[in-house]
């Protein structure tokens, strides 16, 4: 029987940090999370910078509609959710619902990336091309940037699927587990400031 | 005549007028024969399986050490190369050596080559082969990550050199400012080279940097606080910290340009509302940090190299660490020191010339410490000492030049005069390639387990030296006379004759200077002067406890650290025993397999940037196809580790003489 403050260390301590190989991949892993800050704080900039650099082409203003970005928003908003309760899952030692919610979180990425796409492409078909303005190649880049982090995202969770299907809940794939949701909370923060810094001020 | 125009189209991309050059079609012909040469030499003595076995799919962080500092020797030759052409196109007025395009070729391979492909390497090659050691621990962090790190560097630096031969070779400078290196100014494939081969290197050091702060920050012996940490570990941490915020300002940079080029977008064109200076903030934001990055592990170096040769504990320790970290910060507030002219307005060149002249102070600080480390102790002339004394008033001069030329009025007259030529190679090469030069031979005997020869070393360096100062003295002069740099000649009559054949017969002398290491190298390989105490210099720290080469696994037993300086203190007490193992206190030792995965992913990236370069876009996309495939290889192959039995930890150490009788 264990005292009650071992189940409570139990509990604050996961398997993944407990282990000393692990726990230095995590750490290395938030290391790697601030040079991808810097990555993101170096277009945002050149973004900032460009905005109103429009040339002959459309303004924010023009470009932006709400609807489709708002639907985006939400859909990666339900993601980060799902994707914590893939490790909350996983915690309470549950691979069945890790599995599942993983799966819900990499399906809800994948409808994203096709919105956004399909608001590009629809961009593009109405002759915005990047080489248009300064503005446009700013926007394109930085949104593709995180747009392409979610894609490598969700390749990284088919993998994870697979492995957590085949290996069970080791503490390499919980730390792997942990990880992604890492990397999939970062990239929610970055769209959180996307959606305010390109979208809102760009229809406002 | 009917030729395949597919085939005729492919020669003209491949072998355009510049890379049909007689002295290019000579080096051609020079290198398909040393590669033929080492093909047949490796097959006779039937080396491969060894080469791969040993050195390709090592995880090993010494051997990645010797790797990259063998790298970095042949990029060193490479860009010296290049110093002694631009150098003999300058000799005399009206000089036509080489064509103005190939002029510009040159020079912008030199610094590129020097810069990304010389120092950092051999930077990251001391990094390797002390770091682990001194900090008492058997590898770093992410041994197959370090390996990543190493074959990125090495299929990058492939990858910009190759470009002379195949496609032409980039030439708007090592910053590659846009609107130069635009499409529209710069067709041809050189650009692009520029942009792939540093953006995959590029990837390789940040990982690297990842690996070592990591390293640094986990994997220190017990006992050994921050505190009692030797300098050249925590230059390694800080250096690390500097790359991770500096190398994807780099990667944005380049990006976009690649973007411009390869894709059109209007990033830094004149066209459309972009904007040019944006990539000169975003370069140099990464640009001034480099320097740092640069010059903080020769910081490190000398901080070992100094104590050790005057039998002193280092002076100002905490001092030491602490300008290390004031410099780190303020490198992130002097970027725009690089372009005062281009309009800023005066407060913000104030803020920016104030914030260079602030890090001249923890700079001297460092200097009075080595000085304040030798007053007093026993001093040795060795090989890396006497590079350390060449350096102290190479780098005075360096940094009281930097600090005029921060002076925002008078920088008007110097920018981008042959006086800030001087100047930043007064540090980079008084500074950078002085303190890598000197931790080459000192920590030479414990990468490779034999010295290199004293007294060649001694002439190699003297005669270095004194090619230095006569090369770049004149040349602050030649700026103050009004000699711009990149100029590919200049007419008589301005005074500049006589100051330029001087500074070219000083290149020629360095470039002797160089020859003799290299002999000296080979020389010593040929009679080696064995180290068969592990510490030949009689040093300080831990890596000198261990016997030379380490064994793989480093320490049969992790020491238990007291003070800093350990190994002296061990020395001094009589523990010395203490790193010896004895039956029941060896364990068996997990260390991590050899893996071929970090070449394929380096070489899956060559691919495809070879594909961007040439803009053929299936060849990229099958690159990026074997990333994906060579990273889902490495996640899914149980990266496992093996054993190194208790048997055999006790034999080696045995035979080593470091059992416990």
């Amino acid at each position: 029987m264990s005292t009650a403050t071992e189940t409570h260390r139990s509990v604050a301590r996961p398997p993944e940090f407990e282990d000393t190989h692990e726990s230095i991949r995590i750490l290395g892993f938030w290391i790697f999370l601030t040079t991808d800050v810097v990555l993101f704080g170096s277009l945002f900039s050149v973004y900032a910078v460009f905005r109103n650099r429009v040339a002959l082409g459309p303004t924010p203003h023009q470009l932006f509609s709400m609807g489709p970005v708002l639907a985006e928003t939400l859909i990666l908003l339900t993601s980060t959710f799902t994707c914590s309760l893939s490790l909350y899952a996983a915690r309470s030692n549950r691979l069945k619902g890790a599995v599942a919610w993983l799966t819900v979180t990499l399906l809800l990425g994948a409808s994203f990336v096709f919105l956004e796409i399909r608001e590009f492409a629809g961009d593009v078909m109405a002759g915005h091309t990047w080489h248009q303005s300064a503005f446009l190649s700013g926007f394109f880049t930085l949104v593709g940037t995180h747009g392409s982090h979610v894609t490598i995202g969700i390749a990284w969770a088919i993998m994870l699927v697979l492995q957590l299907m085949s290996g069970g809940l080791t503490v390499t794939n919980r730390r792997k587990l942990y990880t992604f949701t890492l990397y999939w909370h970062f990239l929610d923060i970055v769209w959180i400031f996307l959606f305010t810094v390109v979208y809102l001020l760009g229809i406002a | 005549m009917t030729m395949n125009p597919w085939i005729l189209h492919l020669m003209k991309r491949l072998f355009p007028p510049q890379v049909l050059l007689p002295d290019i079609i000579g080096i051609d012909i020079g290198l398909t024969i040393a590669a033929i040469a080492a093909i047949v030499f490796l097959t006779k003595t039937k080396r491969w399986g060894w080469l791969w076995r040993e050195w390709i799919t090592t995880v090993d962080h010494k051997k990645i050490g010797i790797m990259y500092l063998l790298a970095a020797l042949v990029m060193l030759f490479r860009g010296g190369v290049d110093a002694l052409m631009i150098r003999t196109q300058l000799i005399a007025p009206h000089q036509h050596f080489m064509s103005a395009q190939q002029y510009d070729e040159v020079f912008t391979t030199h610094g590129t080559v020097m810069i990304f492909f010389m120092a950092m390497p051999m930077v990251f090659a001391l990094f390797n082969a002390a770091v682990p050691l001194m900090i008492g621990a058997r590898d770093v962090a992410f041994p197959r990550l370090n390996a990543i790190s190493f074959w990125l560097f090495a299929f990058g630096a492939i990858l910009l050199n190759i470009s002379f031969s195949i496609g032409g070779s980039p030439d708007a400078g090592w910053m590659s400012y846009p609107p130069y290196s635009e499409l529209m100014f710069d067709p041809g494939v050189g650009e692009n080279y520029f942009l792939l081969s540093l953006q995959v290197a590029g990837i390789g050091t940040i990982a690297t940097g990842i690996n070592f702060l990591v390293t640094v920050l986990r994997l220190r012996a017990p006992g050994m606080t921050l505190t009692r940490m030797p300098i050249f570990a925590w230059s390694a941490l800080i250096t690390s910290s500097l790359i991770l915020f500096a190398f994807p300002p780099l990667t944005v940079a380049l990006g976009l340009t690649m973007l411009d080029r390869i894709f059109g977008a209007s990033f830094f064109t004149l066209g459309h509302q972009g904007m040019p200076m944006m990539y000169a903030n975003l370069f140099w934001i990464f640009g001034h940090p480099e320097v740092y990055i640069l010059i903080m592990p020769p910081f490190g170096i000398f901080s070992e190299v100094v104590p050790t040769f005057s039998k002193k504990p280092l002076f100002g320790y905490e001092a030491m660490v602490a300008s290390l970290l004031a410099i780190s910060i303020l490198s992130y507030g002097t970027w725009v020191h690089h372009f005062f002219e281009m309009g800023a307005g005066p407060g913000v060149n104030s803020f920016f010339g104030l914030s260079t002249m602030l890090i001249a102070i923890p700079t001297g600080v460092k200097m009075f410490n080595w000085i304040f480390t030798m007053w007093g102790g026993r001093i040795r002339i060795t090989v890396p000492m006497l590079w350390q004394l060449a350096f102290v008033p190479t780098f005075v001069v360096g940094g009281a030049t930097g600090v005029m030329l921060a002076t925002v009025p008078a920088d008007y007259q110097y920018h981008n005069s042959y006086f800030m030529i001087a100047h930043f190679h007064n540090v980079i090469l008084g500074g950078t390639v002085f303190g890598l030069l000197s931790g080459l031979y000192y920590w030479w005997p414990k990468m490779f387990g034999w010295k290199l020869n004293h007294r060649q070393g001694v002439w190699a360096c003297l005669l270095f030296v004194v090619g230095f100062w006569l090369t770049f003295m004149p040349q602050y002069f030649l700026g103050f006379q009004g000699m711009t740099r990149r100029m590919s000649s200049y007419p008589p009559g301005l005074g500049w004759t006589a100051l330029n054949f001087w500074s070219t017969i000083g290149a020629y002398v360095m470039g002797v200077g160089f020859l003799i290491m290299v002999y000296n190298i080979i020389w010593s390989r040929i009679h080696p002067d064995w180290d068969t105490t592990g510490d030949p210099w009689d040093a300080r720290t831990l890596e000198w406890s261990l016997p030379s080469p380490a064994p793989e696994y480093n320490f049969a037993r992790i020491p238990q650290v007291h003070s800093r300086d350990e190994w002296w203190e061990m020395k001094q007490e009589g523990r010395t025993d203490e790193v010896k193992i004895s039956e029941k206190t060896v364990h068996a030792i997990h260390m991590p397999r050899n893996t071929p995965m970090p070449v394929l992913l380096a070489l899956a990236f060559f691919v495809g940037s070879i594909g961007m370069v040439f803009e053929w876009f299936w060849l990229a996309i099958l690159g990026g196809l074997g990333v994906v495939a060579a990273l889902a290889y490495g996640s899914f192959a149980n990266y496992s580790e093996k054993e190194i039995s208790r048997d055999t930890i006790l034999q080696t150490e045995a035979q080593l003489g470091r059992l416990e009788s």
